[in-house]
């Protein structure tokens, strides 16, 4: 975008500011028992404050209340906004066609803010009032060129008394190129990440099978007898490339570790400890400690190690404190 | 539930709320949406979702909060009064991914015996899904 572009384009949108969608509008449902039940229903929500009359009657709000999160229920228009034609010709939409005409396409809520001042009863009626908020500075985000847009609704009951408020925040941006969608192509649900494969080549595959197969081995010199980990062609004393290998008991003692914080990753348990094992046949292993708080880790803490499968794709030797 | 509810002076800052797994289904998702009055294609329609640029339908943001509300009351009891419910919007909740939202005790405010809960609800896929704090009146002792 010019500045000249950005310029234009900010003074339309911001004549927006302040302006409403239109005076108070009531909802298309007063308050009912009926919705309520339907909708605490679904969200597994078995407070007795908005379902059991007796349990409410006797409690601090005297009958039942609607869930406050079911505010905007009461208001939102239903069933025709399942119409993707469907016109709204309102003051948000004439916003929202400027940004488009300047390629402000996307939109993404980035943050809703939820405020409830009295509860409502069944036989409520709701009020709505939108007004446009504000919209921010242009942004530089990771969607690219962007604009926050905020809206507050006020809900308001048949009392006009201040019943909630919602201050709802979307980023309008530039949609970058986007690769050709895979969705039509994989019908299936993404999957829960795991962990990164180990590399397994020529040198180390071996060692990995074993995993697998439930055991932690040590390659062994078959000349000098020297353990060595990891695994690897030639023995450091000898020189030798003939070797063999050792289970191991998987007993061992901390020599070092750290508590990975931050950032989390995909797939990995947090907290995350990794450290430094000192096997009791002589060699280190680097490996996750489990079972016990970050803070209880401490260096020559005894250990034993046990080969477990982590998530669907990995086995790993992980150790616990003894 | 239980029918008790928590009385402030027994909250302290710290406590941990029991974290609870929500499993993501087209039920969840479609039902919620359609309990709450939200008939936005994206959250009945997988096409819909396609061109919006997601795999699959989403759960819609009443139906998150609905959740986050429905954690800390069933924390809380029956007798508390959901003051406020203030997050920030992170991955959409697709079929077939699990959510586990969990909170913490971050502050609280005497003069109208409010508890502040830090909530988190993550999904086992994308992450964060959505995160912030949800404000809770809770009675007094006597």
């Amino acid at each position: 975008m010019t500045p000249e572009e950005t310029k234009a384009l900010e003074k339309r949108i911001h004549a927006y500011v302040g302006r409403d969608l239109g005076p108070p509008k009531r909802a298309h449902d007063d308050v009912s028992t009926a919705m309520i039940r339907h909708w605490a229903e679904v969200i597994g929500d078995a407070n007795p404050a908005y379902t059991d009359t007796e349990f409410a009657a006797q409690s601090t709000k005297g009958g039942l209340i609607a869930p406050p999160a079911m505010l905007q229920a009461w208001s939102l228009d239903g069933y025709p906004m399942a119409d993707p034609s469907r016109e709204n010709a309102d003051v948000k939409r004439e916003m929202d066609d400027v940004f488009d005409e300047y390629g402000f396409t996307g939109a993404l809520g980035t943050n809703c803010r939820s405020e409830y001042f009295r509860d409502l009863k069944p036989g409520d009626q709701v009020w709505a009032h939108t007004v446009i908020g504000s919209i921010s500075e242009q942004k530089a985000t990771a969607r690219g060129i962007s604009y926050f847009v905020e809206t507050v609704t006020k809900f308001t009951n048949q009392r006009q008394e201040d019943v909630g408020r919602l201050t709802f925040r979307v980023l309008k941006f530039i949609p970058q190129d986007q690769p050709a969608a895979s969705a039509e192509s994989d019908a299936s649900a993404p999957k829960a990440a795991t962990r990164i494969a180990s590399p397994r080549g020529h040198d180390n595959k071996w060692w990995w099978d074993a995993v697998d197969e439930g055991r932690v081995l040590i390659q062994r010199c078959k000349n000098c007898e020297t353990l060595r980990h990891p695994p690897r062609p030639m023995c450091g004393e000898c020189q030798s490339v003939e070797w063999d290998s050792i289970e191991s008991t998987l007993d061992g003692e901390v020599l070092s570790f750290t508590h990975l914080h931050h950032p989390k990753f995909p797939g990995y348990p947090s907290p995350l400890i990794c450290g430094v094992i000192k096997l009791a046949e002589g060699t280190n292993i680097v490996s996750n400690l489990v079972g016990c708080e970050p803070e209880a880790v401490h260096i020559g803490m005894k250990v034993k190690g046990k080969v477990e499968r982590v998530d669907d794709e990995t086995v790993l030797p992980q150790f616990y404190p003894c | 539930m239980s029918t008790g509810t928590l009385n402030y002076e027994s909250v302290e800052v710290g406590d941990k709320l029991p974290s609870v797994d929500i499993e993501i289904t087209p039920a969840l998702i479609i039902a919620g949406a359609v309990a709450s009055r939200d008939f936005t294609p994206a959250h009945h329609d997988s096409k819909a979702a396609q061109a919006a640029g997601l795999p699959d339908i989403y759960m819609n943001i009443v139906t998150s909060n609905g959740l986050m509300g429905r954690f800390v009351t069933d924390w809380s009891g029956p007798d508390a009064t959901l003051r406020e419910i203030d997050i920030r919007l992170g991955a959409p909740n697709l079929p077939g991914m699990v959510m586990t939202i969990s909170g913490e005790v971050k502050a609280k405010q005497d003069d109208d015996s409010v508890v502040e809960v830090e909530v988190v609800g993550e999904n086992n896929v994308w992450g964060m899904h959505m995160s912030g704090t949800v404000r809770v009146a809770l009675p007094q002792e006597n």
